[in-house]
């Protein structure tokens, strides 16, 4: 019903009318490039006006309400006054290094935003290790952040770059092994197939307990690599002042920014495609009507639904608890969510072998 | 004119020494206090205060001004109570000249004091959230605080820096309004108490980072000069509105808040329930403020007899002294603030060395440093 | 202990011990190189157990300088207010208590700082508020043609 194959195939054709087949590759890849850029700063706009008013309605306040429609453009506004600032670069700072680090973070994170199905044909690259690929290309994000924080030359930028070593390292097992009982369960790393694989009930409703338990570490173990509250260590501004981006100015500390939110959206698109069901609406048994009703709804609006209620649970968090000390931190990892995934993804394993899964 | 060799302790014994100077400009510290803390890894090996950034000598322009004069500047210590602070100006020169306050006085300057140890408690709680990372609190404390603000505004003109008590009783009438909104705002504010309770106290998070950190033992806390919700915490009955009962205190009926832990969260709930006692305390008097003069008649110049006057007051902070001393001129010959943050400025490293510098953050937020106060 | 059997017991540890008249707490005006005994003695005697010093404060009375404790039991609720008397006025010293109570490092500090009164054997004696080239503001020769203006 809502398909985007028809404009893809239509556009496929036009080019191939007038190019030969490798330009239409090039040709394709630059739409594509266009698209996927232009999706992801207006995604990342949306996530920083959600984030205010969110933060604004928790704390008695309105948030942006001037600059636009409700204050919708105030962001826009906000991104002109950083592009405009002065980009300097401290004088003890490793130039190179420091020029370099938000661009490793945000390319980092239009990298992992590849294989993400948007809906069933709304996806860049639909490749058979998909899974395995967005949490390898995570990974490289702590490189970003600890060139930022060694290059600054500043004591507060080091220390929060170490903390977020240690901590997006460590989290990366949990939220690793959460992601592994689903693979387990739908039997492929393959974006698509994980999709197909909930037809008949998200995981979260038919995996019962070792996916509820799979899902709260992936929220908590994403939120800290996330660098969020209340895992915010590398930025912790209370005692790191800004931690790795302190020396930051101008567009390269919204670099980060975006990359943040960015990665936000990302984890959160990950959890709803693992565990909700991705872009396959709701259906309950045999409520044929109820189905039909649910059909109804464009994939793409089941899809962003589901992540965004996933980025709010982020947000509430975020606006809600407060920091966790840094030995707290990495003891919650090492000695609670560690062994529980690994012990959850054992019980997931006799269960898929044996058959009881559904 | 450096007559003297200063002695400094090293703080940097070898490269391998991580010294980070937290302040003067720095999120935590809620002002221009400049620690210096050298670290081993995450853990801090020692703390050293540097102070004097926001030094104004309020004790060299106090001997410059008039007996009536000096209790303005100390509105200026600790902003957050410069309602105790003129009270303990007030109550040194009021010694000294030997004048008896109306009791409508005495009831207002309570009611006042009281109002602002609320104000403080509440602005302290929502920095203290903001410090351990919560932003929430910070604008639920703020909003209560707005509304004793208000009721301050009314009848002193100020916000911050009333200066509304002077010796001989208080400076003007209270608002028409006052008793209204009083009762209105402590209605709303014993709901409004309990979300304090909801957000912050029941947290697992805000437990594990206060509890057990910062500890001060009772011995530790007296010898180190802590005084107020600091020293309670650790189990030393310090409250001077029980021991040297002032200005009708000793007629009240209302609880010493003791907590034995000597601990973060210790001093966390000793301040808790000093908001409720606060709110006891303005419930008791705020129905029957006693009609009369709000001002002793006193001469415009005051000249005290020769002769040293000590008076304590119990601010949001703690103990506050003033040490007053006369020559018989219409200026006073020598003022000493006592000013309870100095002695918790030097608690502190006692208090964080070998924890990390997330629990540096959380004791100064728990000993709620204000640093004019500090330095004045 | 009341304030007599005080004044009693500050004599029979010092005999040098001067008290004043007419004054709400006990005051004793004490040599500044016996003060440090009577005080470890009125903090460690289980009559007195002065363990609170709530106050440290120097006094410039333009011939001599004072440097007074204000001393309370926390146990007995009694106060003692010593007077450090300091004759010197280029070379003041007095003995420091730091070691006593733990607050009278900084409190010693603030006083060097602003009187120029050097505590001996303080184990961190460094000008706290001001930098090293500043007088000492309190002191009341202290002359300052810039800052002050004197009408």
């Amino acid at each position: 019903m809502y398909d985007f194959s028809g404009v893809t195939r239509g556009i496929h054709e036009f080019l191939s009318g007038h190019f030969s087949p490798l330009g239409v590759t090039l040709w394709e890849m630059v739409i594509a490039g266009v698209v996927l850029l232009l999706s992801l700063v207006l995604i990342a706009f949306t996530l920083g006006y959600m984030e205010r008013k969110v933060a604004a309605f928790m704390q008695l306040r309105l948030g942006p309400n001037r600059v636009g429609f409700r204050g919708t453009l105030q962001i826009v506004a906000d991104t002109l006054k950083l592009l405009f600032k002065e980009t300097f670069v401290p004088q003890a700072a490793d130039k190179m290094l420091f020029n370099l680090a938000p661009i490793i973070m945000v390319v980092v994170t239009m990298l992992s935003l590849a294989p993400i199905p948007f809906t069933e044909t709304l996806q860049f690259y639909d490749m058979n290790i998909g899974v395995f690929y967005v949490s390898a290309v995570t990974s490289i994000g702590v490189v970003g952040i600890l060139m930022a924080g060694w290059s600054s030359n500043n004591k507060y930028s080091l220390l929060g770059a170490m903390r977020s070593g240690a901590q997006i390292v460590s989290y990366e097992l949990s939220a690793g092994l959460s992601i592994i009982v689903i693979v387990a369960l739908s039997g492929s790393m393959q974006f698509s197939e994980i999709v197909q694989s909930q037809a008949n009930g998200w995981w979260i409703f038919k995996g019962h307990i070792p996916v509820w338990i799979a899902f709260v570490v992936f929220l908590i173990a994403g939120t800290a690599e996330l660098n969020r509250a209340p895992f915010d260590m590398a930025e912790a501004e209370s005692e790191l002042t800004a931690g790795f981006h302190t020396e930051y100015p101008g567009m390269r500390f919204a670099m980060f920014l975006l990359a943040e939110y960015l990665n936000m959206f990302i984890l959160a698109a990950i959890g709803a495609t693992l565990f909700l069901g991705g872009w396959m609406p709701l259906h309950i048994g045999n409520l044929e009507g109820f189905n039909k009703v649910m059909d109804f709804i464009p994939p793409l609006v089941w899809f962003m639904g589901k992540t965004f209620l996933i980025v709010f649970i982020i947000m509430w968090f975020r606006w809600t608890f407060p920091r966790l000390r840094i030995d707290q931190l990495l003891t919650l990892e090492w000695k609670f969510l560690m062994p529980i995934s690994l012990v959850n993804l054992i019980l997931v394993a006799l269960a898929v072998i044996l058959g009881l899964h559904f | 004119m450096n007559i003297f060799e200063p002695e400094n302790k090293k703080l940097v014994e070898s490269e391998q020494d991580f010294v980070v100077n937290v302040g003067p400009q720095h999120p935590s510290t809620h002002g221009v206090l400049h620690l210096k803390i050298k670290l081993e890894g995450e853990t801090i090996k020692a703390v050293q205060p540097h102070l004097g950034y926001i030094h104004r000598s309020i004790e060299k322009m106090s001997e410059a001004g008039s007996y009536r004069q000096f209790s303005y500047l100390t509105s200026r210590m600790d902003y957050l109570s410069s309602h105790m602070n003129n009270q303990a100006c007030a109550l040194a020169v009021e010694k000294a000249i030997q004048v008896e306050v109306p009791e409508r006085a005495k009831v207002i300057r309570i009611l006042m004091a009281e109002l602002t140890r609320l104000a403080s408690h509440q602005l302290w709680w929502g920095a203290m959230g903001l410090d351990l990372g919560a932003i929430t609190p910070f604008f639920i404390g703020f909003r209560d605080r707005e509304e004793i603000l208000e009721i301050f505004e009314d009848t002193c003109g100020t916000r911050l820096t009333m200066n509304y008590v002077v010796p001989g009783g208080v400076m003007v009438d209270l608002h028409p309004d006052f008793q209204k909104k009083v009762v209105a705002f402590l209605g709303r504010f014993k709901k409004r108490i309990k979300e304090y309770d909801d957000l912050v106290t029941g947290n697992i998070i805000f437990e594990q980072r206060t509890k057990g950190v910062g500890v001060i033992s009772a011995e530790d806390a007296i010898s180190y000069g802590c005084s107020g919700p600091v020293a309670r915490a650790s189990g030393v009955s310090c409250d001077i509105r029980k021991l040297h009962p002032y200005d009708g205190y000793e007629k009240l009926e209302f609880k010493e808040c003791i907590e034995t832990e000597g601990d973060c969260f210790a001093r966390y709930k000793v301040r808790m329930e000093e908001m409720k006692e606060s709110v006891k305390i303005i419930e008791q008097l705020i129905d029957n403020i006693p009609e009369g003069d709000f001002q002793a008649k006193t001469k415009n110049v005051l000249k005290p007899p020769k002769g040293e006057w000590f008076t304590r007051v119990e601010t949001a902070r703690g103990e506050l002294g003033v040490y007053l001393i006369s020559d018989g001129t219409m200026k006073p010959y020598r003022v000493k603030f006592r000013s309870p943050n100095f002695s918790h400025v030097s608690a502190l490293e006692h208090m964080s060395k070998g924890g990390k510098i997330g629990d540096l953050v959380a004791i100064m937020a728990t000993l709620d440093l204000v640093i004019p106060d500090v330095d004045r | 202990m009341n304030n007599e059997e005080l004044k009693n017991f500050v004599a029979a540890h010092c005999p040098e011990a001067v008290a004043e008249e007419n004054t709400e707490w006990l005051n004793v005006v004490v040599p500044h190189d016996k003060v440090r005994d009577l005080l470890f003695t009125l903090r460690h005697d289980p009559n007195t157990e002065l363990d609170y010093l709530f106050c440290l404060s120097g006094v410039d009375w333009k011939t001599h300088f004072h440097v007074v404790y204000h001393l309370e039991s926390k146990r007995h609720k009694h106060i003692v207010v010593v007077k450090a008397k300091v004759e010197d006025r280029n070379n003041p010293e007095v003995p420091t208590i730091c070691d006593i109570w733990r607050t009278a490092e900084f409190h010693e500090r603030e006083v060097f700082d602003l009187f120029g009164i050097r505590f001996t054997n303080h184990p961190d004696l460094r000008r706290l508020f001001l930098d090293d080239t500043w007088g000492f503001p309190l002191r009341k020769d202290y002359q300052d043609d810039v800052t002050i203006v004197s009408l």
